[in-house]
This record gives structure tokens, sequence and C-alpha cells, in this order.
């Protein structure tokens, strides 16, 4: 195990050294990309209703018995909230048995003197300093910090949080309620803890915003068919 | 009062109150504890058997509301049963001795009922200027709360004020108001939060402690899990409405008028943990959201900074702003928008101005 994780960093820091432009594409994609489109349709299901739980629908009419509109969005939510979270775990799994690309998203060297030099080369191209782009394999720098700090913390965030507040619906006998109930230590009115998840809500937004950005002027400025869709 | 000897059923006896109604007290309680048909004998028996538990009942900063609810029980026996279930050896609220009187009697239980008192306490003691903001028989009231605390058998917060804090601790707490268990921090501290908490719940959670002579369970916060496990909209009667999709949109609109769910009003019952909802209110004849008015979320931590009460998202008081989740957020994306798409025509205008030297495909990504 230990011999694991010290290969495992080994090779996240030779990672960006090992780049090569133009060369072959060395990791097995597939699956990272396969996940990729799973997860942002949950991330569109869960904003989206997740944005109606937080104002409420506009009213609808007749018997209450007729209509469960309140209830379906909420229904899809929860579901989308399954599959964002059984596809989240099984991103980390590939990111620990697949290469150091695929960890990318998860770990970040923040102690190497040239991630740095990297992210300021990034950040001099984003500022039109500079055009020539130092990427190779794997996200550049920056994107890499975008997806560590605003992509995959807030997951995480949102996912303890969505099911904390599961576990309140579920009952506090439920599975969701005991593992995920100590949330409520931190936040004893649960009122918080909405909050704090309607405000994730916006961090994906904006992440989402760049995210999509970057990726179309990156595919426009290469002059390439939007390969990165495919 | 009482000297802690006589048992509860003779006390009521001598008050003229049948063995019948005595029964019936002892099923209802078992019943609106939640437990099973059998302890209401173990109840009559408990209470027919064991010397009255001595309570001390303190009071801190507070408006009484927890006092008033109690005594409006609407069990069979009403107040008179509640009153002589516990010997209520000191509550300055109530009781017949002042003065010197009334101090010696917190003496003399701390020292006779060693360990075997309850301490009841409503309303919080306010730290600042050494306690200053509540003096209670010449001294700050948190000292005469600790020093009861050290020898109690069980120690119950009423209300949300020793629980949470409450109205007097909102913000900025000019008192430095905190809820007890921020200065009896060594003892379990039996949670009943509510302004006020419902009278069945507090006069169910005396009887468990008198009869059963032990704490009942706890939730993570502290609360008496009977009471406290179910949000208010968990057994709201609009929850049909809520799942159609049904919202009161104005206070006097014909969907207000027609019962819907007062979630866009802001009602809190999502949120809000208590019995109101289940067991109601003044015996069981209504609850604020049957009248028509939603859910302040009354029984949770710092209700009174969670505002507005009218609105469903709560205004985040942060770095001088004053806003709601959605409209940080969408001011947030709206700059992030902008900005992607100044970048974007930059981006834009310096392909067109410098396309000619740009090296064909001169770094391009692979
Ligand atoms: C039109 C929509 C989208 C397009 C065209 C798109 C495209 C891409 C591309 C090309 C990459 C690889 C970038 C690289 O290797 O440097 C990527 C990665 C990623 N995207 Fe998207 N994306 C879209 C929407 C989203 C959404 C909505 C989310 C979630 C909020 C998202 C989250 C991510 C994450 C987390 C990665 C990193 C994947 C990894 O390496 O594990 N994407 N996306
Ligand atoms: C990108 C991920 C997610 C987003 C953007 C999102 C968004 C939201 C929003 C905006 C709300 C309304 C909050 C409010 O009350 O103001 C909400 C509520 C909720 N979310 Fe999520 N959510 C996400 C993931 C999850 C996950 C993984 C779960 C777990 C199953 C979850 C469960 C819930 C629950 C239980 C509620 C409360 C529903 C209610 O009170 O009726 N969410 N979500
Ligand atoms: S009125 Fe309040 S407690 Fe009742 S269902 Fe609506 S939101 Fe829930
Ligand atoms: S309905 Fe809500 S605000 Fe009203 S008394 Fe009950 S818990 Fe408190």
């Amino acid at each position: 195990m230990q011999d694991r994780a010290q290969k495992l960093l080994a090779a996240v820091d030779a990672a960006p050294t090992a780049r090569r432009r133009g060369g072959v594409v060395a990791y097995i994609y597939a699956p990272v990309r396969l996940w990729h489109w799973v997860n942002a349709a949950a991330i569109l299901v869960l904003s989206l209703t997740g944005y109606f739980i937080g104002t409420g629908t506009p009213a609808t009419w007749g018997k209450a018995s007729g209509s469960f509109l309140f209830g379906y969005i909420r229904f899809a939510h929860f579901s989308a909230g399954y599959v964002l979270s059984v596809g989240f775990l099984l991103r980390i799994y590939w990111a620990l048995r697949g290469n150091a690309n695929a960890i990318q998203i998860f770990c970040v060297p923040l102690w190497r003197g040239c991630f740095w030099r990297e992210l300021y080369h990034e950040i001099r191209r984003y500022a039109f300093l500079t055009v020539e782009p130092e990427r190779g394999l794997g996200h550049n720098r920056l994107a890499q910090l975008a997806m560590f700090f605003m992509f995959t913390q807030t997951i995480t965030f949102m996912v303890v949080t969505g099911f904390a507040l599961y576990g309140q619906g579920a009952g506090t006998d439920s599975w969701q309620y005991k593992v995920f109930g100590w949330v409520f230590s931190l936040w004893p009115n649960s009122q918080d803890v909405h909050t704090w998840h309607h405000l994730g809500l916006w961090v994906i937004v904006m992440f989402a915003l760049v995210h999509i950005y970057a990726v179309l002027r990156d595919d426009i400025m290469s002059r390439r068919n939007f390969p990165s869709m495919k | 009062m009482g000297d802690g000897r006589e048992t509860f059923y003779s006390v009521i006896r001598r008050q003229g109150i049948t063995r019948r109604s005595f029964h019936k007290f002892c099923s209802l309680t078992a019943a609106s504890l939640g437990l099973g048909p059998l302890t209401a004998s173990r109840i009559a028996h408990a209470l027919e058997t064991k010397p009255r538990v001595p309570v001390i009942w303190l009071h801190g900063l507070e408006c009484t509301c927890c006092s008033e609810s109690f005594i409006r029980s609407a069990h069979p026996l009403i107040k008179d049963a509640l009153l002589s279930m516990i010997s209520l050896d000191y509550d300055h609220m109530i009781m017949a001795a002042a003065g010197h009187q009334a101090e010696a009697i917190l003496e003399e239980t701390r020292a006779k009922y060693k360990g075997g008192y309850v301490l009841a306490v409503e309303g919080n003691p306010p730290l600042n200027e050494g306690g200053m903001f509540c003096i209670d028989g010449g001294k700050p009231f948190v000292e005469k709360l600790t020093s009861m605390a050290e020898e109690a058998m069980a120690i119950i917060a009423w209300g949300t004020c020793a629980s949470w804090g409450c109205v007097q601790a909102a913000k900025p707490n000019p008192t430095g108001a905190v809820p007890i268990d921020k200065v009896v921090t060594n003892r379990q501290i039996i949670k009943v939060p509510g302004c006020p908490p419902v009278a069945e719940v507090m006069s169910g959670l005396v009887t468990f402690i008198t009869t059963f002579g032990k704490l009942p369970e706890l939730d993570r916060q502290g609360r008496p899990s009977m009471f406290y496990s179910e949000r208010i909209h968990d057994k709201c009667y609009r929850r049909s409405h809520f799942d159609a999709g049904q919202f009161v949109e104005e206070w006097d609109d014909t969907n207000a008028r027609k019962g819907y769910c007062l979630y866009k009003m802001g009602c809190k019952g999502p949120t809000t943990y208590n019995a109101c909802s289940a067991l109601r209110w003044n015996g069981g004849v209504s609850f604020p959201i049957q009248s028509g008015h939603g859910c302040l979320g009354c029984s949770e931590d710092s209700f009174w900074d969670k505002g507005p009460f009218y609105d469903r998202l709560t205004t985040i008081r942060q770095f001088g702003i004053e806003e709601n989740a959605d409209e940080i957020g969408m001011a947030a994306a709206g700059v992030v928008g902008l900005t992607v798409a100044a970048h974007a025509a930059v981006t834009a205008v310096k392909r067109l101005t410098h396309r000619p030297d740009r090296p064909a495909d001169k770094g391009k990504p692979s």
C-alpha cells in the first residue's frame, strides 16, 4: 500500500515533465470521458431541480391528490444526486487505479516549483501576454486548479450536505442520517445546511461557465472540430 | 412547599383527585411519550410509590413563556397534577418564600438532596460585564446556575433561551447571553427547545424523569428523541400541497384561503424539529400552520438570525452584504459571465488582427 502510494505520488510529480506535444496520447481516456458526460448530465438536472426546490414552483391547480409536481422535482433531484455520487465514487476509484492524469483533479502538486511556473505561464496565456500554450497531456495548470477547488471540493461538499439533508427526510433512523448526520453538529440548524448547499449550486454554475468557455476556446483556437466533445 | 418525601399519588388524593382520573392521566402520559400500553401501569406504580423528586426551577434572562406553557399542560389533571407530581422546592415565579428565606432553600436542597434533585433552567445567563445584566439574589445569575448544576441529578434546559440563546442572544448580543451548555460544560443537559416548548412535551419529560428516574434517550443535539425526532414538515397536514407543488404566494390570495402549503411564504417547517404538528397546542386545538402562518423555526438554533421569517431563503449577513443565496450566486455568476464574454471578445479581436502573423499550427495542443 505504502509502496503504491509512493509510486503514485512519484507519477503525479513526473507526469507534467513527461508531457510531449504532438505525441501519442498515452493515457486511457474512455472511462473519464464516459464519466464526464454522465456527471455533466447529473449536474444539469441537479442544478435545475435544486433551483426549483429553493424557490418553489408556480401554483398548480386542482386537488392535491391529482398532482405530484414538487414531489417529482425532488425525486429527480435525489435520483440525479445518487447518480452523481456513485459516479464520483467510481471516478475516485479510477483516479487511484488509473494513471497520473486521472488523479489530477484530486491532487494538485502545490509543493512543486514547476507547478507554479506552469501556472504562471498559463495565467499569462489567458491574459493574452503569450500565445504559446504549455498544454501537453492532461489539464493545464489553471484548469487543474479550478477543477480541484471549484469542482472536486464543491461536489464533495454537495454530496455530503445533500445526503445529510436527505437523511432528514428519510428519518433519523435512516442510513443517510447515520452516516451524514454529523453535518448537523457543525450546523445545528439545518436551515444553514440548506443555505450552504444552495450556495454550492452557484459555485458549480460559475465553474461550468468558465470551464465550457475555456474548452470551446481551446477547440476553436486550435482549429479542430470540437475534438474534446467526442 | 413539599419536603420531597411524599409520593405524587398521596398528594393528589389529598387534593381530591379521583383514582380514576389518576389512571387516565397515566395512560395519556404513556401514550404521549410513545410508550406501550403496559407502561401506563408502570407509571401509575411509580407515582404511587416513589417519593416525589425535588425540582429547582431557575429563571435567567427570559420572558417566562416556558412557565406559561407548562401550566397549560392539557392532561386531565392539568397544572395541579403537574405541580404536585414534582416537589417544586424553588421557583421564584410562583413560590411563597422570598428574600433570604428563598435563597436558603437553594443551599438546603443542594446539601440535602445531593445528586438527587432536578435542575430546570428557564432562560440563560448573560456573560458580558461579569454577568451584571442578570443579577439574582445579589449575585450574577451565572454563579447560581453553575453552583446548582454541580449537584443536580439531571439538568433540563427549558425552551430556546436555555437551549440555544434565543432572542436575547440575537446579533449583536449586547449582554453576551449564552445557552446554558456554554457555562455548564461537564454535564449532559436535556434540551427542550421551543419558544415556548409545547406544554405536553414539558410535562411528558417531567413525568418520564420522575417515573423512571433516568434521562430519556437524547439525540445528537441533546433533545429527547421522543419529541424531537421529526420535523414539523414530516407531520404537517399541508404536506400533500407541498408535494403537489401548491403554494401560497401572497397572504391574502386564494391559495391561502384554500390552505395550500406555506413553503414560499417562508415556512421553516422543513428544517424545524418539534412536536407542534403532532401534538398541537392548547390541548390539541391548533398550531401555527393550521392557523395559516408558517413555522418560524422557534425550536432551532439561532432561528432569530435566520430571517426573514417570510422568505424561503435565508438572508446572508457576512462581509456587509445582505442578500440571499440566489442573489449572491446570480451576481457572482453574472460577473463571471461578463468576464468570460469580455475575454471572448478580446480573443476574437486578437485573432482577427493577428491572424497573418500567427505561425501556422505552432504550439497547438495535442
Ligand atoms: C458543453 C459542455 C462541456 C464540454 C464541451 C466539456 C468539455 C470538457 C473537456 C474537453 C474536458 C477535458 C479538459 C482537459 O483535459 O483539459 C473536460 C473535463 C472536465 N469537465 Fe467538462 N465539459 C462540459 C461540461 C461540463 C460540466 C457541466 C461539468 C461539471 C460542472 C464539467 C466538469 C468537468 C470536469 C470535472 C473535468 C475534468 C475531468 C477529469 O479529468 O477528470 N464539464 N470537459
Ligand atoms: C451539483 C450538485 C448539487 C446541486 C447543484 C444541488 C442543488 C440544490 C439546491 C439549490 C437545493 C435547494 C436548497 C435550498 O433549500 O435552498 C437543493 C436541495 C437539496 N438537495 Fe441538492 N444539489 C446537489 C447535489 C445533491 C446531492 C448529491 C444530494 C443527495 C441526494 C442532494 C440532496 C438534496 C436535498 C435532500 C435537498 C433538500 C430538498 C428539500 O428540502 O426538499 N443534492 N439542492
Ligand atoms: S406548510 Fe410548512 S411544514 Fe407544512 S408542508 Fe408546507 S413547508 Fe412543510
Ligand atoms: S410551528 Fe414552528 S415556530 Fe411555531 S411553535 Fe412550532 S416550532 Fe415554533
